[in-house]
């Protein structure tokens, strides 16, 4: 299988404090990978370093095939990004704010037009287009932001923490979107807190204190650890972790 | 290029949907032309005046050796013919002209009564005033001395003139302080809060993850609000010539470059704030406290430099607002062209590439 994203003993250090320590992993083109981990894991941390956001302290790291310390403006045309904070335009329109950030990735008019009265009808927003961001409900947001996130059709899409503080209806409508972008062909790289969410991922890693613990699709990590649900797999490796929750 | 249309396009978005932001812009600078309409006092000390001198005689010497004396003024030796005066007030280095006509001892003995002609740069209409003043207490003096043993009493006359600005119109001074004072705000505090509040809001890190250059967004950011200075300063000159009835003197076309190399150099200033701050509070504070006060105190607008130590003499230097004030007084008021003020550009263009590439350079692509 084609690997897509390929990380060798990725480590970020913040003075004395380790925030990733010596990750490796890879991620194959097309699947779901979940990046699971507790408050303070260091998931984010090894995020903004996958997506050249933050240089890494030592290791090595290709994403799309380009290396994270020389490349990273490669990388950049090959990747969307949905950070951990809700990042769209508040004082914008929805289709401001699709405008916008179509523009930024150089999409032209034309595709632009197309793209956004797709995904306004898609997500149901049609009559919410002139309306500000900031007036939407936080789930609908979330969806717009995923949808802004994929709008150029990256290769590899980074999800932090998407679904935070969303309700489980829109949970499952989010993961919905995700499963269309897979199917279009987009890799997924997504961190989540919730469980059942990690069941909807192709493989899934788990993180302690910013060293991988545990790697593998949700039906042998189950079995692996002998229990019937992944709550218990991450309660089993996440209960070790000394990193207080921040 | 496509690209950055989109984005000054947003940026002027922001900028037209916060009302706060908005009056800001366009409030401030009519506040300010109200609240700096009344004029300052101030004291003034060491003034630079010349003496022109077509009596050469011992009453002409004995005022001149008075006047040198006293602790307000510096006397050049230099004797300028009368002509020459006006020009010695637009490179800026004298502020009165002493001008002692030629049967000055003569007709004081014989007719009992002499006068003399002070001639004052009234661009800064408080300094002139003031010094005016200090110099007709000392010919008093004088006089009074005179007299102690005279059985006629002999009197000196002093007759004012001040040049550029007749009738001592505030106004004049303070404009281009309300112009330097204005960019400066707007360009620092708008750029770094615009800035800053990516940051604080995550939107940041999705620009710097786009193809986007992080240059451009930095250019971006700096587009808008060069444009709206410059509208900025096309407001405070209309208010300046229909409110004021100020016009400007020199080319308006130079005024304008200047302006915008001023602009530029604040920009550069809040994209400095920008890269350090990381809160919107904190950048608005830095602004203020970093930008607002060195600029009152030291751009020579509300209070006089040659009245400071030596050492704020030297550090207003660094001040840009110092040198683009002295740039628009000398176009709007005196109306020079660039060849008389070339050499204040030149320093304020090495002020701005030097805070320029101090920010750009510190402008981080990455977050960490
Ligand atoms: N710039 C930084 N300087 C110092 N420490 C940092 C920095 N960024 C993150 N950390 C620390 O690194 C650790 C990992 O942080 P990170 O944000 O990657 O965790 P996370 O797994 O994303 O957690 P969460 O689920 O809460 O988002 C935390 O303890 C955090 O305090
Ligand atoms: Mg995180």
């Amino acid at each position: 299988m084609e690997a897509v994203i390929k990380t060798d003993k990725l480590t970020k250090r913040f003075g004395d404090f380790i925030a990733t320590n010596n990750i490796t992993f890879e991620v194959y083109a097309g699947e779901i990978f979940g990046f699971l981990g507790a408050n303070g894991a260091g998931k984010t941390t090894a995020m903004r370093m996958l997506t050249g956001l933050s240089t890494p302290s030592s290791g090595s790291a290709t994403v799309a095939g380009f290396d994270v310390y020389r490349e990273t403006e490669r990388i950049k045309k090959n990747i969307g990004y949905m950070s951990q904070k809700f990042s769209l335009y508040e004082d914008l329109t929805v289709m401001e704010n699709i405008r916008f950030f179509g523009g930024i990735y150089g999409l032209s008019d034309k595709a632009i037009k197309e793209k956004s009265d797709m995904l306004v009808e898609q997500l149901g927003l049609a009559s919410e287009k002139k309306k500000l961001v900031g007036a939407l409900p936080l789930g609908w947001k979330q969806k717009l932001s995923f949808s802004v996130a994929v709008l150029h059709d990256p290769k590899i899409v980074f999800l932090d923490e998407p679904t935070g503080g969303v309700d489980p209806l829109t949970r499952r409508q989010f993961w919905d979107l995700i499963y269309a972008a897979t199917s279009r062909g987009v890799t997924v790289f997504v961190t989540t807190h919730y469980m059942d969410e990690a069941e909807y991922c192709n493989r899934i890693s788990i993180m302690v204190d910013g060293s991988i613990k545990a790697l593998d699709t949700p039906y042998n990590l189950k079995r692996e650890f002998g229990v019937g649900s992944m709550d218990e797999v991450f309660y089993k490796l996440a209960r070790e972790a000394r990193r207080s929750a921040d | 290029m496509r690209q950055f249309l989109t984005f000054i396009k947003k940026e002027f978005s922001h900028v037209l949907r916060d009302r706060k932001t908005l009056l800001i812009l366009f409030g401030l600078p009519v506040v300010q032309i109200i609240i700096f309409g009344f004029a300052l006092s101030n004291e003034v000390k060491n003034a630079k005046i010349v003496v022109v001198d077509y009596a050469k005689d011992d009453v002409s010497r004995q005022i001149m050796n008075k006047i040198e004396a006293s602790r307000y003024f510096e006397l050049e030796k230099r004797s300028l013919a009368h002509h020459e005066v006006e020009a010695g007030f637009k490179e800026g280095q004298i502020k009165l002209a002493v001008v002692f006509p030629a049967n000055f001892g003569a007709d004081l003995l014989h007719f009992n009564r002499a006068q003399l002609q002070v001639i004052a740069d009234a661009s800064d209409p408080n300094l002139a005033n003031t010094l005016t003043n200090y110099l007709s207490t000392i010919v008093m003096d004088y006089q009074l001395a005179l007299n102690e043993n005279q059985a006629v009493p002999l009197q000196i006359g002093t007759e004012v003139r001040m040049l550029y600005n007749p009738q001592l119109k505030g106004a004049h001074n303070f404009v281009p302080g309300v112009m330097a004072l204005v960019l400066m705000l707007v360009c620092v505090m708008m750029t770094s809060i615009s800035i800053v509040r990516e940051k604080e809001l995550g939107t940041m890190e999705i620009l710097l993850v786009s193809p986007f250059k992080p240059v451009l967004v930095i250019l971006s950011k700096a587009v808008p609000y060069l444009i709206l200075s410059l509208v900025n300063v096309a407001s405070i000159l209309l208010l300046s010539v229909f409110v004021l009835d100020l016009p400007v003197k020199g080319s308006v076309l130079l005024l304008f470059a200047e302006s915008t190399l001023f602009i530029i150099t604040s920009l550069s200033l809040g994209l400095l704030i920008s890269v350090r701050a990381q809160t919107q509070q904190t950048a608005m504070l830095i602004s203020m406290m970093g930008m607002l006060l060195p600029t009152l105190l030291f751009s020579g607008f509300m209070f006089p430099i040659e009245n400071m130590p030596k050492v704020l003499q030297y550090i207003s230097n660094a001040v840009p607002a110092k040198w683009y004030y002295i740039i628009v007084k000398s176009i709007m008021i005196k109306g020079l062209s660039l060849s008389a003020i070339w050499k204040e550009t030149l320093i304020l263009f090495g002020i701005t590439m030097f805070f320029l590439m101090v920010s750009l350079k510190n402008f981080k692509i990455r977050l960490a």
